[in-house]
């Protein structure tokens, strides 16, 4: 188990950083549209290590959303086989996809996704009420994690009364909360103005050197050149993977 | 289990979030509730005060009483069989308790004979028409199921030497004494002076059937007398040692009749005995027709009030559909958004259950204030059924969208703009 709070320094090596946490192998995608099949994805293997900052790129229609879904196990493959930290995700049900969800994966959304009404504080709770933590040790541990993101004096504030960059500190906070095993960005910084984004990247850089595991999804080529490995998809295959 | 219970706070948590930012919409919801519940406990109350008022009637005829009379108490088609059937005489009854007093083991105590006539009262210038004006013994003290208000009933001495006293009901006292006490002062019972000496407590009566607020007990002799003449018709109240034997006492009390009036092996009885059963076997259907159909009735208001909780739920799952994607990503089941809506929706629906039947309580407390002669009988029962159905609709009315809601997939919900 690693501690993403504690003060470590990652080694500085190249990959494999850590142990396989998520292995992909030959995936296809297909939906229906009316009478028309869509091929989203024809044949990605794909492996990520613990400690990896991956950037998923490629154009609308390249299938990046589709892989995004799929390794974040809100979708699962047509075909092809699906390891996520040894378990095959194609045979879980619904309730088990939702239970790795809360555990093993933190979502970072371009628009937040902040519930309005509820103060930083029990949005950031929200996934351990998923995960049945007592309310004692929800509350320390959410404040423990807007602390870790700089927010430590804005927890009892709703999301209309935070900064576009504070809301997305909360959803990041949000994210780790759990302790997952990979952190699941789409265009982080899509919403923000350039100077935020650049904010955000850096705190998602120390995250990086406090050992998480961080996945960016994006279109946006500096916000890819943060990370250590990009992937490139174009009409549902890897057309490249490359260290940076 | 620790899961589900954080998982019922957070939801209730969200509830009443929901309902404090939707405040309009949620009052005109809970408000077809509270128009629903209010229909259906006010019908409540009323059928439960016809029930209770029915019951108190039938059990003014005593539930461990037969009663010997002419003629049955269901509807006879072949009535040229009944019509000439000897009268039934006080004489009877003197017969009959020798008879049951030479029987061992008789499951019969006691018959008690009673001759009644109606007639008209009068005191100073007050007069009451249409009174049941029955004559009797002291024995009748031993099924008499009212009590007294005051005074007391005839001794079987003033009964047998005919002594012109009488007892009142209730009303019949409340009429011809506005003010001051009947007991000890002079009424005419047919023109005839009768001296009060009892007057019975109050007792309701249920669709105006037996009661005795409207009655006159005067000595059988005093009856005979002043009132009737000796040969007139009467019946006779038989009472029963053991009423978890009734229908044995019954057989028996048929043979000894058969007795008295010497009848032959295979000849017809020239009587009939009746039981308060019959009664209510009778009466029952009656009841509960009324109640099925009045709580059907108020149940379509009440059926509106669910009708608009799921549309208004359904509004709510569809304007929070990326909530829900938001919520599923991070880890919410199927369960959890189910129980969510659910929560929601009876949440919405109990405010509404809890006004309904505060409403009730008030309008039950001011029509038995302002009227106490209506059959009103509001129930801590009726509360918590009132609550319970209100809670049911909410779930009931839930379940649809909560459950469309729970199967959202989280890919399409949270692409929803």
């Amino acid at each position: 188990m690693s501690a993403p709070f504690a003060p470590q320094t990652a080694p500085r090596i190249t990959r494999p950083h850590g142990p396989l946490v998520i292995a992909i192998e030959n995936v296809t995608k297909l939906y229906q549209m009316g009478a028309e099949t869509i091929h989203a994805l024809r044949g990605v293997s794909l492996e990520i290590f613990r400690n990896e900052y991956l950037a998923i790129m490629g154009p609308s229609g390249s299938g990046k959303s589709t892989l995004m879904n799929m390794l974040g196990c809100l979708d699962t493959p047509t075909a092809g086989r699906y390891e996520f930290t040894g378990r095959n995700v194609k045979a879980m049900t619904d309730d088990e996809l939702a239970d790795i969800r809360n555990r093993e994966i933190g979502f970072v959304f371009q628009t937040f996704n902040l519930l309005p009404r509820a103060t930083a504080l029990r949005n950031v709770e929200l996934p351990l009420i998923y995960a049945g933590m007592p309310p004692p040790a929800r509350q320390e541990r959410a404040l423990q994690a807007l602390e870790h993101v700089g927010l430590g004096n804005r927890v009892h504030h709703k999301p209309n009364e935070l900064s576009g960059g504070q809301r997305q500190r909360v959803a990041i906070a949000r994210a780790l909360v759990n302790h997952p095993s990979i952190i699941l960005a789409d265009e982080p910084t899509g919403n923000l103005d350039s100077q935020t984004g650049v904010e955000i990247m850096a705190l998602f850089e120390e995250l990086y050197e406090r050992g998480n595991t961080l996945i960016v999804v994006t279109h946006e080529e500096d916000v890819a050149r943060h990370s250590r490995r990009i992937v490139r998809l174009r009409d549902g295959l890897i057309e490249s993977d490359e260290p940076l | 289990m620790s899961r589900l219970v954080y998982e019922l706070t957070e939801a209730f948590r969200i509830a009443f979030a929901q309902i404090r930012a939707h405040k309009m919409r949620s009052m005109l919801t809970a408000l077809g509730i509270i128009i629903g519940i209010v229909a259906v406990t006010l019908m409540g109350t009323a059928i439960r005060g016809m029930d209770v008022t029915f019951e108190n009637s039938l059990a003014m005829l005593g539930d461990d009483v037969l009663y010997v009379q002419k003629w049955p108490w269901t509807d006879p088609d072949d009535w040229w069989n009944y019509v000439n059937r000897p009268p039934i005489l006080a004489a009877d009854a003197r017969t009959l308790n020798r008879v049951i007093a030479g029987t061992a083991n008789s499951l019969l105590e006691v018959a008690i004979p009673v001759v009644s006539r109606s007639s008209s009262i009068k005191y100073a210038g007050n007069q009451v028409d249409n009174v049941f004006t029955a004559g009797t013994n002291g024995d009748y003290a031993r099924i008499l199921t009212v009590d007294f208000q005051e005074g007391r009933l005839f001794t079987n001495t003033e009964a047998d030497t005919g002594r012109p006293v009488c007892v009142l009901g209730f009303d019949v006292a409340q009429a011809l004494f506005p003010r001051g006490s009947p007991v000890g002062q002079s009424v005419l019972i047919r023109d005839q002076p009768f001296r009060v000496i009892g007057v019975l407590a109050h007792q309701g009566s249920f669709l105006g059937l037996f009661s005795f607020d409207s009655q006159a007990l005067v000595p059988l002799e005093a009856f005979q007398k002043y009132l009737g003449g000796r040969g007139r018709g009467g019946e006779l109240r038989v009472k029963v040692r053991d009423k978890a034997r009734m229908t044995e006492a019954q057989d028996e009390l048929i043979g000894a009749m058969r007795r008295v009036r010497g009848q032959l092996p295979g000849e017809r009885d020239n009587f009939s005995v009746n039981a308060q059963q019959a009664f209510k076997q009778q009466l029952d259907p009656i009841e509960h027709g009324i109640a099925i159909a009045g709580l059907f009735i108020t149940g379509l208001a009440l059926f509106v009030g669910a009708i608009g909780i799921m549309n208004i739920t359904f509004v709510s799952v569809k304007e929070r559909t990326k909530e829900i994607g938001t919520r599923k990503a991070l880890g919410a089941r199927r369960r959890t958004i189910l129980l969510q809506f659910l929560i929601e929706s009876a949440s919405v629906s109990l405010i509404g259950g809890l006004i309904g039947t505060g409403f009730t309580w008030g309008v039950a407390l001011a029509l038995s204030m302002a009227l106490p002669k209506l059959p009103i009988e509001f129930s801590s029962t009726l509360v918590a059924v009132g609550l319970v159905v209100s809670a049911g609709t909410g779930i009931i009315a839930g379940f649809a969208p909560a459950w469309g809601a729970s199967r959202l997939d989280p890919v399409v919900a949270l692409r929803y703009e």
